[in-house]
């Protein structure tokens, strides 16, 4: 068993239930204790950054220190959660001017933080930890002849270096390949869905998602897999709005990681909330469930 | 990398030091003015001023030009720039630097709702602890274009009906100990 703290982030108990509900059973499954992060609070996001960054950096601190206190690496499943608090510790390593004012203000709630935490991105703990071979040792129902496009997104791989590619990554394409199903080569497969800008220029993040639809459909993908809950949101709550925009008919389902993995694992459609994906995935499934 | 050039006087620091001091934005004396992050940006075509001449306007100080314009509203954070910058520079946390200063000199463009998208975004986790999104959105069109919002109604309904769409928020249960923590930031107010 390994041993894990564990920050969902604000949008997995909410728009991005399914990845929510998707992670504890296939975490149990594969042997990883996630023991959530007692009270976590939201990670002090990019648009917390972009308003002020000392407050923004005490609310990831505020995460930071609570995990401290237990002492195991801290894993999300959210990319934009994952680089904010990654951001906010290697700052807080690197300016002790803000390190100073970030503890004074933390103490004001009685924690501190030392230093001490390791942030990790759930999708590389599944493929550093755990390992495409494990997983695929466990897959009790191949996903053979399904043609997914892993969408790595952005935060996952950029800025940070080191696990994987920022330009052409490869970690998700070999968890897929694990389950069985046919990895699908394409070229958009780490760009940009728009992000959060989807709710305030619509216009534009709608341009960036139909241009990533249409590249995954032409290259063969019956179903796109991806980490993060943004980029699912906006693959599949604005798919609609990018067929009645664009005259297109797009019909991709766009699976959590771990509603993917889960299925593969034989995990009951249920506990993976698949009911509740906008662009029903149910028929491309259909042979697997 | 650190700032090796003499600050100015307190009196009047520049904006190029203004934005250096802020975590992040210190290597951008080191642009050579490639291009590469321009190339790269998935959405530079709708900048007033492209992520290449942000750069340039920040080292020629023409602050309130560029504080007042809608370019940095539109960074994504894809961090492509970050990542291709020949010079080590990080674009990314420029143009988030650029954002802040914008905001609290109150110069942010109107002609952009992110500006505003962001500080609901940020009121919804601050008072919470957690962001809850429905509440947020409500806020954000009302304080934009209400009418909007019925251009978002079908996407806001898919997700009601799917259960991605909670009626009620999420509330932490150390509000008061993060207030605290928040009230005192903001006592601090340096590292702005
Ligand atoms: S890529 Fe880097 S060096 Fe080139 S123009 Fe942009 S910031 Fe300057
Ligand atoms: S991080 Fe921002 S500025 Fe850089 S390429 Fe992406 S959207 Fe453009």
């Amino acid at each position: 068993m390994r041993y894990y703290s564990y920050f969902p982030g604000c949008s997995a108990e909410a728009t991005a239930s399914p990845l929510g509900l998707s992670v504890p059973p296939v975490a149990k499954e594969l042997d990883m204790d996630l023991i959530e992060l007692e009270d976590w609070n939201c990670c002090g996001s990019s648009p917390y950054g972009s308003v002020d960054k000392l407050e923004a950096t005490c609310m990831a601190a505020r995460n930071l220190a609570l995990a401290e206190k237990r002492g195991f690496d801290l894993v999300t499943p959210c990319s934009s959660c994952y680089i904010t608090l990654d951001g906010a510790d290697s700052h807080l390593k690197e300016y002790p001017a803000l390190r100073d004012q970030v503890n004074q203000a933390l103490a004001a709630g009685n924690l501190d933080y030392h230093g001490g935490v390791r942030v990790r991105h759930l999708a590389e703990v599944l493929y550093s930890d755990v390992t495409p071979d494990v997983i695929g040792a466990k897959v009790s129902k191949s996903l053979k002849g399904l043609k997914v496009a892993s969408y790595y997104g952005c935060q996952l791989v950029r800025p940070a270096v080191g696990f994987d590619d920022p330009e052409s990554p490869r970690s998700l394409d070999e968890l897929v390949a694990s389950l069985g199903a046919d990895v699908v080569s394409w070229q958009l497969k780490a760009r940009c869905c728009g992000g959060s800008l989807v709710m305030s220029e619509q216009d534009l993040a709608l341009e960036l998602i139909n241009k990533l639809l249409r590249n995954a459909q032409e290259n063969g993908a019956q179903c796109l897999v991806t980490p993060c809950p943004l980029c699912q949101i906006n693959l599949d709550a604005y798919q609609s709005q990018v067929n009645s925009k664009f005259k297109t008919n797009y019909n991709l389902p766009v699976l959590f990681l771990t509603q993917l993995i889960g299925v593969a694992l034989g995990i009951k459609p249920n506990a993976l909330g698949l009911q509740r994906n906008i662009v029903s995935p149910m028929k491309v499934l259909a042979p697997y469930l | 990398m650190t700032n090796t050039i003499v600050k100015a006087p307190a009196a009047e620091v520049s904006f190029i030091d203004e934005v250096c001091s802020i975590p992040g934005g210190e290597a951008i004396r080191s642009c050579i003015q490639c291009g590469m992050c321009t190339g790269s940006c998935p959405t530079a075509s709708r900048w007033d001023y492209t992520p290449r001449q942000v750069i340039a306007m920040v080292r020629g100080e023409l602050r309130d030009e560029l504080l007042s314009s809608n370019s940095m509203w539109f960074c994504a954070s894809c961090y492509t720039c970050t990542v291709r910058c020949p010079r080590d520079i990080k674009p990314t946390d420029i143009m988030h630097a650029l954002e802040i200063i914008a905001i609290r000199d109150g110069l942010s463009t109107k002609r952009s709702r992110t500006p505003v998208m962001y500080k609901c975004f940020v009121d919804s986790a601050k008072g919470n602890g957690r962001v809850y999104e429905l509440g947020m959105m409500l806020k954000l069109f009302l304080q934009t274009n209400p009418f909007a919002a019925l251009k978002m109604a079908p996407v806001g309904l898919s997700l009601l009906l799917h259960k991605r769409m909670p009626l009620r928020p999420s509330r932490i249960k150390g509000r008061g100990e993060l207030k605290a923590i928040l009230d005192k930031a903001r006592a601090l107010g340096g590292a702005k």
